[in-house]
This record gives C-alpha cells, structure tokens and sequence, in this order.
C-alpha cells in the first residue's frame, strides 16, 4: 500500500493553547482512515490541516510525496464533507454537484454524465431540480457526499458526518459511506467522537487525546491491545485496575496472582491491567479467583451488566447469568482476557465503576461537540 | 381541545390589541396621506376628476438651445426625471462600488473591529442632513478645504462646487450608510462553511466572490440599491446647495410646483414618481427571488 498522505511533526495552537502537539501520522491509499477522539483533542484541526482550512504552525504536510503546507484548498486534490453540510442555498441539487466541475469548465455533456452518476451512487436520482433545503439532513448528507466526490478526488475528509442524523439513519449511512467508500476506492479520513462508528466502518482507527495520538491500529487491535488507560477506557468499557507485572506471563492484582499472554516488561513493573466486562465469568464463591459482592444489577436485553464490589473497587460485568444484588460471588479470568499495559498519564482516571451509573453514561452520549 | 382554542383566541386578541397602535398609526401617516396624493393628482383645482395634471408631466415642452446654439424643444419633466434618474443612478453604482468590498471586509473582521467601523459608518448619520451638505459645500468650494490643501501642494485648483461631480459627492455621501448596512448584515450572517466549501471545490478567491458570496449577499445588495437609489433619486436639496440649482432635479420639480402653490400638479409629479419607482422595486425583488431561491 502507498502512502497517500503524511503528517510529520504537526503542531498547531490556538491563543497560546496547543491543540495539536507534534503529531506523525501516516494515511495510505484506499484506506478508510477514522480520527477518534473526545471533543478537543486535535482531531478536527487535523482534519482541517489536511484540508487546507488550517495552516500548521510547525511539521510537514506531504500529499502524494509533495509538501502541501501552503497550497490553497483549491489546489488539493482533497474535498470535504462539512459537518452541516455547508450545501450552498442558492443552488438546487443538481448545481451543487455540479458546482466543482463548473469551476473547471467541464463540458456541459459530462458535467450531465457526472452528476447523474453521482445522483445514482448516492440514490437520489430524480432530485436533481430539489432545492436543497427542502431536503431532509439525511438527503443533504447524501448531496455533499456527491458533491465531494463528483470531481474524483484522491482522498475525501469527512467532519462528523453523521452527528447531526438521528440513531436508526446513523446506522444506514455508516453502511453506506463504506459501501461508497469500497466502490470509489477513493481514501476516506472520517472524524468522530462515536466509538462504535469508529470501530465498524474503519480499516485504522486513530485514537487522539489532548492533541496527541493515542494509539494506531486496526479496530480488533485497539480494541483487544489498548495502550494506554485512556484507549482502554475510551473504547468500550474496561475494568482498569493497578497490577504488578511478577514475571513473563504473571500478573499480580486485586490480591490474586494470574496468568496472562503478556510478556516483556520488567520485573515487579507497575502495570495497568484491563478486563473487559465481557470476558469475566462468574463462579461460586469459592470457585473464584476474586471473591465480591454485587452491588447492581441492570438488565440489558442481550446480557445484565451487573457491578460487583472486590475490595473496594467497583468492577463491571457483562453476563447472561442472573445474579441478584447483595449476593457474593466468585469471578473467573481467562490468561488471555487479561491485558497489560504500561504505566501512562492516564493510569488511575478511568476504569473504576464506583460512580457507574447508565443514566449518566447516556447524557454525555447526547452532547454533541462543536469544534472550531 | 376546548381550552386550547380558547387560549389561541385570546392571543389572536393580544396580538391584534398590540398591532393597534401602529395599525392606527400607518393608516393615518402612511395610507392616507397616499390617498391624498393620488386624489390631488388626478383632480383639478375644483377637485374635478381629470388627467391633465398626469399627461402634463408627459407632455409639456420647453425651448433650449442645442449645442449649435439652435433653438429646440424638448419635453420638460421628461427630461427633469431622465437627469434624476442618471444622477441618481451613477450615486447608486458608485455606492455599491465603494460599499460592497468595504461591507465584506468589515464582516469579516474580528467582532470588535466590526462593531467599531460600523460605528464609524453610522456616526455621521447621527448629524442632521442639512448640516451635512453645508458641510461638503465648505469643503468643496473654489477657497474651500480641498482647493487650499491643493494649493499648498502647488497644485492649480480644481472647480467643483456647482457641477455635477459635486451632486454626487453629496449624495454618495448622504446615502453610503444606507448601501453598506443592509449589504453587511446579509454578509455577516453567511455561514463561513459555505465560503469554506467552495474553496474545497476549487473556487480561488474571485471564483467564491463570484458564485457564492455575490449570490448569497444580493438580497443585501438590492436593499441597499433601494434605500439609496429611490432617496437621491428625489432629492432637491443636495442639488440646490451643491449644484448650486444648476441642476434642476425631479424633487426640485416637485418642490417648485409646490412652492409655486400648484398642488395638483406637484401631486401628479410625486405619483408619477411612485409608480415608477415601484415598478422598478419589483422588478428588482423579482430579480433576487429567482437568483437566490433556485
């Protein structure tokens, strides 16, 4: 695979607050790309410098082998999908498809002939004379798809796309964006804040905290090989508990020595250790390599998510058995559930579930982030 | 259902009580005094209907002399309202040529900087309009400001003050509020997205003035056409004190006739005016509704 785009050394701050922090990050041809992160962390400005909106105030810009630091948007063979569109009111449809190609005096025929295949990609044939803001936002959506990629860029940005759709449309698009992106075999850099968007349309998610990248990786690695609390944390839900590394494959934690898959480190090292809910299993007490009381139970449909107190600290689970709140029980960890992880900044702020609550958890789902 | 109706009857009522006052207003101060003028217009001195009053105003005639000192006639209001209308219209078009880039400049300057220049714009309109133009006739006069910096600078003098050049001075600068205001507040409400995107699509600088913010900003545009086109366009005042009445407008027309007691006639005049200014207006608003709502 071809590196299509480079970013090497990229910094960026606004009024003195950094925003991008030296980031190096590789995009290769054909690849459906996700920068994923909360709101702040680097990501839009990112995608911004990609798109020529933002300038970098230090690093390299390299777009097929050449630095693009100072070429004008309008010189990148780059288009964007704007968060809300930005489709322009004056224009019906089939204008603002056509838009990019008037601007390169196409001829009349094959400005017809792309937009209408455009129309068909994005199934919206017959709406050409529409105006645009009669459309509903997933019609728009589908007009700034079509209208990004009519001219064949190389690589396609695409800004919270989806943020503005309500859940059941989300789900279609992320469908289809994929389905467009594997037709077009055009490079798509997507931005979201959505883990679970992240994780199903992606080939390499790229995990951005506080202006730094995280974690690069395939959705299975991130998910199953986080490197830090933070990943851990901000990809599904994770147990996240201190550990100290005895040896090759031994893991001493929460007063029980494990065997794990994970070699490397030093001995007695200070780890964080993740479990994901899903892969503990509960045993009678005595059975157990950890002994706990539950403390709540909620019912999920597929399984219960239940949270069990072991010495204190709060562990969530994930488990089609019932168990009732108050009971003890024992819990039983496979060695290759258990995943190590180096000591990082954000070791001790997550994974602990003493203040879990669902309600909670959903509230800050529904904040939506404007990045500027 | 019940009380639901009964609560959107009683805001129909408020509704209509808070209207009042200006409803009362408008009928007494605006249609009314319409009425008047139309029925002046199309009646004699006995309050007669007639159509003298209308067709003179197309009709009556003057002997000038042509450039080769022949004598000639030609039709007096005809051409009163075609001067107007030129001078009117060149004031309208340098307005435009100096207030659009300046609009879309400030509106894309930091807030505070907006609010300062708009300030700026506005401060002068603050000062009486009269007072204004006596003060361009200081500035523009043979010993005026202009002509002494001239002549400092060893520059010969220039004449101004009671030429056409004067007229529109007066009245691109009475009437250049009016044309950046509207057009700036369109421009500052534009979602910079959509400047954004079409420097994405490959529009250079010219290439997004031209195809979105031209498009976008003509509602701005033609408003502001409006409110300076249709006052300079009946002015009377800004020529008699700077063109030194050498330019006799339709205003000054209006207001001779007036002055002179023909009520009638000056009636006919100011409907003529009307209804030919508001044909233009919708001309105009037709013009922007097809290119803004495609």
């Amino acid at each position: 695979m071809n590196k299509i785009i480079e970013l090497k050394g990229v910094s960026k701050s606004f009024d003195g607050e950094v925003v991008l922090d030296h980031i190096d990050l590789d995009i290769y041809d054909n690849e459906f790309l996700t920068l994923l992160g909360p709101s702040g962390c680097g990501k839009t400005t990112t995608l911004r410098i990609i798109g020529g909106f933002e300038t970098a105030d230090e690093g390299d810009l390299i777009f097929m082998s050449e630095n693009i630091n100072d070429l004008p948007p309008y010189k990148r063979n780059i288009n964007t999908v704007f968060q809300r569109y930005a489709l322009f009111p004056h224009l019906n449809v089939y204008e603002n498809i056509a838009f990019p190609l008037r601007e390169k005096r196409e001829s009349k025929a094959e400005i017809d002939r792309k937009v209408k295949e455009m129309l068909k990609l994005v199934a919206l044939s017959g709406f050409e004379n529409r105006s645009v803001t009669s459309l509903s936002g997933g019609q728009q959506q589908r007009v700034a798809i079509a209208r990004a990629l009519v001219s064949n860029p190389k690589v396609l940005l695409l800004d919270e796309p989806l943020a503005a759709l309500d859940l059941k449309l989300r789900k279609d698009m992320q469908q289809e964006l994929k389905k467009i992106q594997k037709a077009t075999g055009i490079t798509f850099v997507f931005v979201t804040h959505d883990q679970e968007e992240a994780l199903s349309m992606s080939d390499t998610v790229v995990v951005m905290a506080d202006g730094r990248i995280q974690q690069i990786g395939t959705p299975i690695d991130i998910y199953n090989e986080p490197t830090n609390a933070f990943v851990a944390d901000f990809i599904g839900e994770s147990n996240i508990v201190d550990g100290i590394m005895l040896e090759d494959k031994k893991v001493s934690f929460s007063g029980h020595v494990f065997d794990c898959v994970d070699s490397g480190f030093k001995k007695r090292e200070a780890v964080d250790v993740v479990v994901r809910p899903e892969d503990v299993d509960i045993v009678s007490e005595e059975k157990g390599m950890l002994k706990g009381v539950v403390t709540s139970v909620t019912f999920l449909g597929v399984h219960y998510e239940i949270i069990v107190d072991i010495n204190g600290f709060k562990w969530m689970i994930q488990t089609t058995d019932f168990v009732d709140v108050d009971e003890h029980i024992g819990l039983y960890i496979e060695p290759d559930a258990i995943h190590i992880m180096h000591k990082s900044q954000y070791s001790g702020m997550f994974g602990d579930y003493s203040s879990f609550s669902n309600e909670l958890d959903e509230l800050s789902d529904v904040e939506t982030e404007i990045e500027e | 259902m019940k009380s639901n109706n009964s609560i959107s009857k009683r805001n129909d009522l408020v509704r209509k009580l808070a209207l009042a006052p200006y409803s009362v207003w408008a009928v007494l101060f605006i249609v009314v005094p319409l009425l008047f003028v139309a029925y002046y217009a199309f009646t004699d001195n006995d309050f007669n209907f007639t159509f003298d009053n209308v067709a003179r105003f197309f009709t009556a005639t003057t002997s000038v002399f042509d450039k080769q000192g022949m004598p000639k006639e030609v039709h007096t209001y005809l051409v009163i309202f075609m001067r107007s209308l030129r001078l009117a219209a060149i004031s309208t078009l340098i307005c435009l040529l100096l207030g659009y880039p300046l609009a879309y400049i400030i509106s894309r300057a930091g807030a505070k900087t907006q609010k300062v220049i708009i300030t700026l714009i506005m401060i002068p309109m603050w000062m009486n309009f009269l007072i204004r133009t006596y003060a361009w006739m200081t500035i523009l006069q043979d010993s005026g400001i202009i002509n002494r910096i001239l002549g400092h600078l060893g520059i010969s003098p220039i004449h101004i003050i009671g030429t056409e050049a004067a007229v529109i001075i007066g009245m691109v600068y009475d009437y250049f509020p009016y044309m950046v205001l509207p057009i700036y507040s369109i421009m500052a409400k534009m979602d910079n997205k959509l400047i954004e995107a079409a420097r994405d699509l490959g529009c250079n600088s010219a290439g997004v003035l031209r195809r979105v913010i031209w498009p976008l900003s003509l509602p701005g545009v033609i408003s502001g056409i409006t409110m300076v086109l249709i006052p300079s366009i009946s002015t009377f005042y800004i020529s008699q004190k700077l063109g030194y009445g050498k330019f006799y407008l339709i205003g000054d027309a209006i207001e001779g006739q007036y002055a002179a007691n023909n009520l009638h006639f000056a009636a006919a005049i100011a409907f003529i005016l009307m209804v030919i200014l508001l044909a233009a207006m919708v001309l105009m608003q037709r013009y922007a509704d097809k290119k803004t709502c495609a």
